[in-house]
């Protein structure tokens, strides 16, 4: 089943960024990135663990991971 | 006067590079408390939010030049014995043990060396000690903003062997407008480094405690050993007690909560323990609600 | 951990305390066997982790090789108290002069295990103390000192015995307070311990009760005695519903779902922390309440472990609805039991709002919880809100939807008495 509280968006510009990817899979806690040849994957299953902890979005530039919020709207990383 | 801890209370994390450990840290420090070091086998050199890791205490103890008042156990049971040990013997006057299932032998060893070496042990499997307002020492009553929150300084000693309910007790004084001078998670283990009946004395002769809430569970004998010490040392302080688990009198044999809650006997049961608090003249509370009022009750305080 | 007689026989046998002459069987034909090698009159015991087997027929006396394999045959079928016997004991019937208890148990008070001690033996201890407390000796031990025979002599001689009794009853007493540390027991007894005709003692039954906390340390022992690790010995069997439980919380490390209890009401439970279960639990049946479930949520779970025990919950028969209750969270947050609590109800294709009774956590993350359970349209409520009228509101709802129900299908009456009529 489909996330019900949590999405990530990432910005085109890092999607093909190994770099970023393998660091964006360390500092999630909860496992929702992944490196996969050289590009940044979502984890589907693991979206709605999401502690809202921002190390994500404080490893990659400004504005290019946002985490929303599915049950009020609002977005953190905007 | 304080219970246990003050402002100038120093004390030490052992096992302080895992996780919970981490945490509780960070809480004491934001708390205000003055954490002078932390142990961690194989982790020297080492800094946890700015605290810095030792090999062990003895090392600890010689390279920061004092042997602290208190640590905080956090290693996991396998090694919490010895750890334990390393404290007493380096000369610490107060253990905070949080790990919990401690076979009770080992409790009883450590227990044992403590009161051999003049320490002082609380816990095992328990949240710590709080002065609302001055320190805490263990993840009692969470992040400085929760603990704030919920724990607001006043006249009330709270004693719990729940650490949760310590804080949903707490929190129901503050509300309430009476606040608590010292909160002790006592421990939820079958044998625990300090009692209700040997906690008291502490209490008694803080001048901000003018009375005593008791959280309590089925299993062993410490409320009617409470009971006895209440009616032999004729308390200045009156008690309010709340008794958890009465469904577990119907399951004998079963342990629910905490490891400590299993009835082996009669006088294990919640009733029979309810018997012998109200023998004592201690009111026991049919719901946490009725705290506050009991308790202002007997200290002729009128609640906000 | 209980241990079943002819285990606890073993483990004094193993620390050098006599035993009478006796075997284990599963079979008619070996117990027949044994009673042949043993070659006198026996006694046959049903092998239960339940009291009363006297009473309930378990312990049968026999004279005959062919009377044991009998007698061995009815017990093994008998069931005591809902337990099936793992096999008989066939123990030698000899001609006892006197019988004694002895016992270590520890002494949460004093924080030190305490030798027990009686020449009343053969009866419940209990008793002996209520009834006849100067035939009960105690005498606490140290753990860190080196252990010393004459602190069990000191016992053994305050009931009154002396001569050769005390010279030979030192030892056993002495070597079962050291298995008892040794084996991280919470109680090791010996009742009877009987003294023979020809002035020797032998343990005649014995009962050992090991802390599960030390069984990770104990493998060399359990796994002679050939316990597996996933019998949990508790005083009832788990139910398949607790098992289920266990499952949801080994698959996940992250967090606590534990304790979880099957009872046999329609208010579904996910409740915690420890204190806080049993507070809430209390607060349920007061109220008028009929709880499904006992369990313990805590230690920051995951939304899917919060999720997957909400399922259980939600798919035990009966339960229409759960309420989700816990004692103020510092370390387990709000939002994530949320999360995990509306999934469960989505998932199975109910609507949150029906299924929730009442949503009572304060604590850490609570206004982002908060947020979510009002996008559900879930009632939730904050510390202001005690944990029992919380409790209180749950049971009234539960209480308020049977009453619809029941007027909503007032065939249901009607299709009952047509079932007795077909009787």
């Amino acid at each position: 089943m489909a996330a019900m509280f949590i999405d990530v968006e990432v910005d085109e510009s890092i999607h093909a960024d190994a770099e970023m990817a393998k660091k964006l899979e360390q500092v999630c806690p909860v496992d929702i990135y992944a490196e996969r040849d050289g590009r940044v994957a979502i984890l589907d299953e693991n979206l709605d663990e999401c502690v809202l902890c921002e190390l994500c979005i404080n490893a990659a530039p400004t504005g290019s991971v946002r985490v929303r919020k599915l049950y009020d709207g609002t977005a953190l990383g905007d | 006067m304080s219970i246990l801890i003050d402002q100038n209370t120093t004390f030490i994390v052992q096992g302080i590079t895992g996780r919970e450990a981490v945490n509780l840290t960070r809480e004491c420090l934001d708390y205000g408390s003055r954490i002078i070091g932390g142990v961690t086998p194989g982790r020297k050199g080492r800094e946890v939010h700015g605290v810095p890791v030792y090999d062990s205490v003895a090392q600890l103890v010689e390279s920061v030049g004092m042997v602290p008042d208190g640590s905080v156990v956090t290693v996991p049971p396998t090694f919490t014995r010895d750890a334990v040990f390393e404290a007493i013997e380096a000369g610490v006057k107060l253990v905070v043990i949080v790990t919990e299932r401690i076979p009770r032998y080992d409790v009883a060893q450590m227990v044992e060396l403590a009161s051999l070496r003049g320490a002082r042990i609380i816990g095992p499997n328990c949240l710590g000690v709080i002065r609302p307002g001055v320190a805490k020492m263990g993840g009692i009553g969470g992040p400085a903003k929760d603990a704030a929150k919920a724990y607001q300084p006043g006249p009330v000693g709270v004693m719990s062997r729940s650490g949760g309910m310590t804080t949903e007790i707490s929190s129901t004084l503050t509300a309430a407008g009476l606040g608590v001078s010292t909160a002790i998670s006592i421990g939820g283990d079958a044998i625990i480094g300090s009692t209700y009946a040997e906690l008291m004395p502490l209490f008694e002769a803080d001048d901000q405690t003018e009375a005593i809430v008791i959280y309590s569970e089925p299993g062993g004998r410490m409320e009617a050993e409470l009971a006895r010490w209440v009616r032999e040392n004729k308390s200045r302080l009156p008690v309010v007690a709340f008794m958890a688990g009465r469904f577990m009198d119907e399951m004998p044999g079963m342990s629910f909560g905490h490891a400590g809650t299993i009835v082996e006997g009669k006088a294990d049961t919640a009733a029979e323990k309810i018997a012998r608090l109200h023998e004592a003249g201690i009111a026991v509370a049919e719901e946490i609600a009725e705290i506050p009022g009991l308790v202002a009750e007997r200290i002729g305080k009128v609640m906000a | 951990m209980r241990f079943f007689e002819f285990e606890s026989r073993r483990i004094l046998a193993r620390e050098g305390i006599p035993l009478s002459e006796h075997g284990f069987a599963t079979t008619p034909e070996e117990a027949r066997r044994i009673a042949g090698e043993i070659a006198g009159p026996v006694v046959i015991k049903s092998q239960v982790l339940t009291g009363g087997r006297m009473k309930a027929g378990g312990v049968r006396f026999a004279d005959t090789p062919q009377e044991a394999g009998a007698h061995a045959r009815d017990i093994l079928a008998l069931e005591i108290n809902g337990h099936m016997p793992r096999g008989v004991l066939v123990d030698a019937r000899a001609a006892i002069k006197q019988e004694y208890y002895a016992g270590v148990i520890y002494d949460g008070v004093r924080k030190l295990p305490t030798f027990v001690f009686s020449d009343m033996g053969g009866i419940d201890i209990e008793e002996v103390a209520a009834a006849h407390p100067d035939h009960i000796g105690r005498g606490h031990f140290s753990t860190i000192l080196p252990h010393m025979d004459f602190r069990a002599k000191d016992v053994v001689a305050a009931v009154g015995v002396t001569g050769s009794e005390l010279n030979r009853l030192t030892p056993i007493l002495a070597r079962l307070g050291q298995l008892f540390v040794k084996y991280d027991m919470t109680l090791a007894e010996i009742n009877p311990l009987a003294q023979l005709e020809d002035g020797t003692f032998v343990a005649v039954d014995a009962h050992m009760d090991m802390e599960n906390e030390g069984r990770p340390r104990q493998h060399e022992l359990l796994a002679e005695l050939g316990v597996g690790g996933e019998e949990t010995r508790e005083a009832r069997e788990p139910t398949e519903f607790e098992i289920k439980g266990e499952e949801i919380d080994a698959a996940d490390h992250r967090g606590v779902a534990g304790n979880v209890t099957e009872f046999e009401g329609n208010l579904g439970l996910v409740i915690g922390a420890g204190g806080g279960s049993l507070t809430l639990f209390d607060a349920v049946q007061a109220l008028g309440g009929k709880p499904a479930n006992y369990c313990e949520i805590g230690g920051n779970p995951s939304v899917s472990k919060a999720c997957n025990l909400t399922k259980l919950v939600l798919s035990k028969p009966g339960v229409d609805k759960i309420a989700v209750m816990m004692s103020i969270v510092s370390n387990t947050r709000v939002d994530i039991v949320a999360r995990g609590v509306i999934k469960a109800c989505v998932e199975l294709g109910h609507d949150p709002a029906e299924k929730i009774a009442i949503f009572r956590i304060p604590g850490a993350w609570e206004d982002e919880g908060f947020k979510l359970l009002e996008r559900y349209g879930v009632e939730y409520c904050d510390r202001s809100v005690s944990m029992h009228e919380a409790a209180r509101r749950a049971v009234e709802k539960v209480a308020s939807a049977d009453g619809r129900s029941a007027a909503d299908e007032p065939r249901l009456e009607g299709r009952t008495s047509g079932e007795v009529e077909e009787v």
